[in-house]
């Protein structure tokens, strides 16, 4: 492998360890509120987060690039601001791939939250906990498989993205130039052994990410089920 | 003393309570499922957000005329519900140290007490799914206790427990009953616990209060819908007067009179409550002679309800032909069929002889 081969590989790791990070912070108070609330708007907020799923990401792509672009509201205000533009930066990179694995991150807390039974809540309440030391003590330490299952889909989604970073980020080395840009660069360069390098690793490192997650919720089903009295 | 007024609107009916409640004793709550009783304690806890006002001892918890309403977390109340409810990530002792922690009020009981009182000692490394229904149960209810609360409030506590368990659990409650000066509101569905655990007796019925007031007089009325179920009978407050060794026989005392029973564990001058049935309660005009029934009282007919085949008697307890007993006398209930009332015309404030089959310890 090739010194911009390795470039895009820490280039990679960077942004889905940041989009982790990001996703974690913002997705956990957006998965309790959607697994608490009974507000109408929760169907419309539900199927927001899940709209990556189901749009081909090149259409996300091209409404992120319109929207962060010199002439969209959010470029706008990001110069306004003094930040620059967001398209094919790093930076942009980050919040694309953030909106994209939202509902890889937001689905997992979401049902690890609603299956906190409510009385467990309400336990700690009358044992004098107020809410947000309840979310704390209680929710957080409940719904842990969930944390761990959503940073995991979260940091591979993000690994494994391709169609939204070629529309926002292009194909800059060091900036913007991810191992799945990078293999396509390779074929078409047709070359294939530096490609079969980038991809075989990639597959590995699938293969690994979801042994180990079905190993672990394997173990937690079995757990589950020793614990039933 | 617990002032609560109540209302709050249900899809099935509207509660609608006002009650007062002693500061001291446990006080049941007593009704068929779907009657209110679980909601009522919810709203004393602040879970359930219902109009009104809640004060207990002087301290108004909620006042919606005065905008007042303290969360569940700022109420000192300890909470205990039929699944335990315990955090499952945590041990025993954590489970414990968990409310305690955040108490201003832990001092008021020592937590060596509260691990003794419910016999939890040897459980305190155990994480809750290891545990019996019975010893969760039991932590939750220690876990409650920890934090020195002013209140007890217990949601059909035995209700998940098979027969086993719930007799495991019995004793403990009892003794948190006697050991500890904490008024204890308990919702159930079962007249036997009720009869057992309670001093002070609320019967809902579809979110209103249907009769209040001590057990003994409550149970001891024909007119409740209490006294139409089988297991419709009085308690009465005695004392262990003698045991007869020879023929596994204990007496109790009572103001009045006293009864045989089997043999008891119970020593002798030990306070305890013993039950009586309606079912198991007959009368005559004589003082039955040769008869194979040991306890014989003699009673004055206080009032009688009957409807088509049966008729329930209250009957006073008046050895000394006392013209008017108070209210404290020992009363019983009598189930006859309406045949008999009326072969024998039987008329409130003539004096009888109660024969009594069976006497229950509680």
């Amino acid at each position: 492998m090739n010194a911009a081969d390795w470039t895009a590989v820490r280039l990679t790791a960077q942004l889905a360890g940041l989009s982790t990070v990001l996703l974690l912070l913002l997705g956990t108070p957006l998965a309790w509120w959607l697994a608490r609330t009974r507000s109408a708007v929760k169907p419309l907020a539900a199927s927001l987060v899940a709209m990556p799923l189901v749009l081909p990401p090149s259409v996300l792509g091209f409404y992120l690039l319109l929207l962060m672009g010199p002439q969209g509201p959010v470029g706008q205000a990001t110069q306004a601001l003094g930040l620059g533009r967001l398209p094919f930066s790093f930076a942009g990179l980050v919040v694309a791939s953030v909106l994209y694995s939202m509902p890889f991150v937001v689905q997992p807390l979401q049902q690890a939250f609603e299956a906190i039974p409510e009385r467990a809540l309400e336990a700690a309440a009358t044992l004098r906990a107020g809410p947000l030391d309840r979310f704390l003590t209680v929710a957080l330490p409940l719904a842990r498989p969930g944390f761990l299952t959503a940073a995991v889909l979260g940091f591979a989604h993000t690994v494994g993205e391709f169609g939204v970073v070629l529309m926002i980020g292009g194909n800059i080395p060091g900036e913007t130039r991810v191992l799945s840009v990078a293999v396509y660069e390779h074929v078409e360069a047709t070359d294939f052994a530096s490609a079969h390098r980038l991809a075989a690793g990639m597959v590995g490192f699938a293969l690994l990410v979801l042994v180990a997650l079905y190993a672990l919720n394997r173990r937690r089903g079995a757990n589950a089920l020793a614990a039933t009295p | 003393m617990i002032e609560a007024t109540l209302r709050l609107p249900r899809r099935d009916f509207a509660l609608d309570v006002a009650l007062r409640l002693p500061a001291s004793g446990v006080s049941v709550l007593f009704g068929p499922s779907g009657c209110g009783k679980t909601t009522v304690l919810r709203a004393l806890a602040g879970l359930e957000r219902a109009a009104g006002r809640v004060v207990v001892d002087g301290e108004v918890w909620q006042d919606d005329a005065r905008g007042v309403f303290l969360p569940p977390h700022r109420r000192p109340l300890g909470y205990v519900i039929q699944e335990a409810a315990l955090f499952p990530h945590l041990d025993v002792a954590a489970n414990l140290a968990y409310g305690r922690r955040r108490s201003a009020d832990r001092d008021r009981i020592a937590l060596d007490d509260v691990v003794d009182l419910l016999g939890i000692g040897p459980l305190m490394a155990r994480r809750p799914a290891t545990l019996s229904g019975g010893e969760r149960q039991r932590v939750a209810i220690a876990r409650a206790l920890a934090t020195g609360p002013r209140l007890l409030l217990m949601d059909e506590p035995l209700a998940a427990l098979d027969a086993v368990r719930k007799a495991e659990i019995l004793p403990y409650l009892e003794r948190l009953h006697r050991a500890l000066a904490l008024p204890v509101v308990l919702v159930t569905h079962a007249l036997d616990e009720a009869a057992r655990l309670a001093d002070h007796l609320v019967l809902l019925q579809a979110g209103r209060v249907q009769a209040a007031g001590p057990l003994a007089e409550l149970l001891a009325q024909p007119d409740l819908p209490l006294s139409r179920l089988d297991e419709a009978g009085v308690v009465i407050e005695a004392e262990v007067a003698e045991h007869d060794a020879a023929y596994g026989l204990t007496r109790i005392g009572f103001a009045g009179g006293g009864l045989w029973l089997g043999q008891a564990g119970a020593a002798v001058g030990e306070r305890v409550r013993a039950r009586v049935l309606a079912r198991d309660v007959s009368v005559a005009r004589q003082a039955p002679v040769d008869s194979s029934v040991l306890n014989v009282l003699p009673v004055r007919l206080e009032a009688l309800h009957s409807d088509r085949s049966t008729a329930l008697l209250r009957l006073v307890v008046a050895d000394t032909g006392v013209a008017a007993p108070d209210a404290g006398a020992v009363r019983l209930l009598a189930r006859i069929t309406r045949r008999s009332l009326e072969t024998l015309a039987l008329q409130p404030g003539e004096p009888l002889f109660a024969q009594i089959k069976g006497v229950a310890l509680m």
